[in-house]
């Protein structure tokens, strides 16, 4: 096993705890902390790749990191301020009574 | 596979396992911030020091307290009396086992993936710094631009709505 085939496996393993997490939590909280989490694991990826990959000098990767962080924190501040006005809302942040719009 | 990967990547799984499956959410955003050092971690062991303290700034010094503030503005700090997982928790663990497994059968059936080992790369801050200012500058803007449209946004959507007349 070479290194970059570990760390493109750690990262699949973090995706899918992510994604599992995301999916089946019921506090809408939770499920942010989920998307969080699979958002890290891809910036891994590009780390690994950029640091065995054929041309390390040109930054790509950790260009794409950096950017990928700022979009990050970008989408954690929207997404908690959502689940706060939400809360004011219904008084909850259990995503199972949040269901007005259900068909 | 060396020793300090070995040890990195145990406890950041670990972590986010216990992240997404303690019952108290305070004990969940506590075992998130370990697993976000776990990637900071990562990424110095990977030669990209800058990455790795902006990692440690911007989740563990930032999106973690962020997360922190929520959860006491929600107050959903106590355990909830039912169950965490939500009903249809079977499909959601199935989906996600579904997508490790193709993701790991692809990795490890590629060929491309199996080169040498090369040296690590020679990279100052100074070199990350003069590429933002030349090579990606209109990114950087408009990250900026993201970032400040993102502050506003956040503090019109989290305000208080007016009493109605």
């Amino acid at each position: 096993m070479t290194p970059l085939l570990c760390y493109l496996l750690v990262s699949a393993l973090l995706f899918a705890i992510g994604l599992a997490g995301a999916l089946t939590r019921r506090n809408a909280i939770m499920v942010l902390i989920g998307i969080e989490l699979m958002l890290n694991a891809a910036n891994l990826n590009f780390i690994a790749f950029w640091r065995y990959g054929p041309n390390p000098q040109a930054l790509t990767g950790v260009m794409f990191v950096i950017f990928s962080i700022a979009v990050g924190a970008a989408e954690a501040a929207v997404g908690l301020a959502l689940i706060i006005s939400i809360y004011r809302h219904y008084r909850t942040t259990n995503l199972d009574q949040i269901d007005s719009m259900k068909g | 596979m060396t020793w300090p990967f070995t040890v990195i990547a145990v406890l950041t799984l670990a972590s986010a396992v216990a992240a997404m499956s303690l019952r108290n959410l305070v004990h969940c955003v506590l075992m998130l911030t370990v697993t976000f050092a776990g990637f900071a971690a990562f990424y110095l062991q990977l030669d990209a020091q800058f990455v790795g303290f902006a990692q440690v700034l911007v989740y563990i010094g930032a999106v973690a307290i962020l997360v922190v503030f929520a959860i006491l503005l929600t107050r959903s700090a106590e355990p909830p009396r039912q169950s965490i997982f939500s009903a249809t928790w079977v499909v959601g663990v199935g989906i996600a086992v579904i997508v490790f497994g193709l993701l790991s059968g692809l990795i490890l059936s590629s060929r491309a993936l199996t080169r040498a080992i090369r040296p690590p790369p020679e990279v100052s801050v100074r070199q990350i710094g003069d590429q933002l200012m030349a090579k990606f500058v209109l990114p950087l803007e408009v990250i900026g631009l993201l970032l400040t449209a993102a502050l506003i946004g956040a503090m019109i959507i989290a305000m208080h709505e007016k009493e109605h007349e």
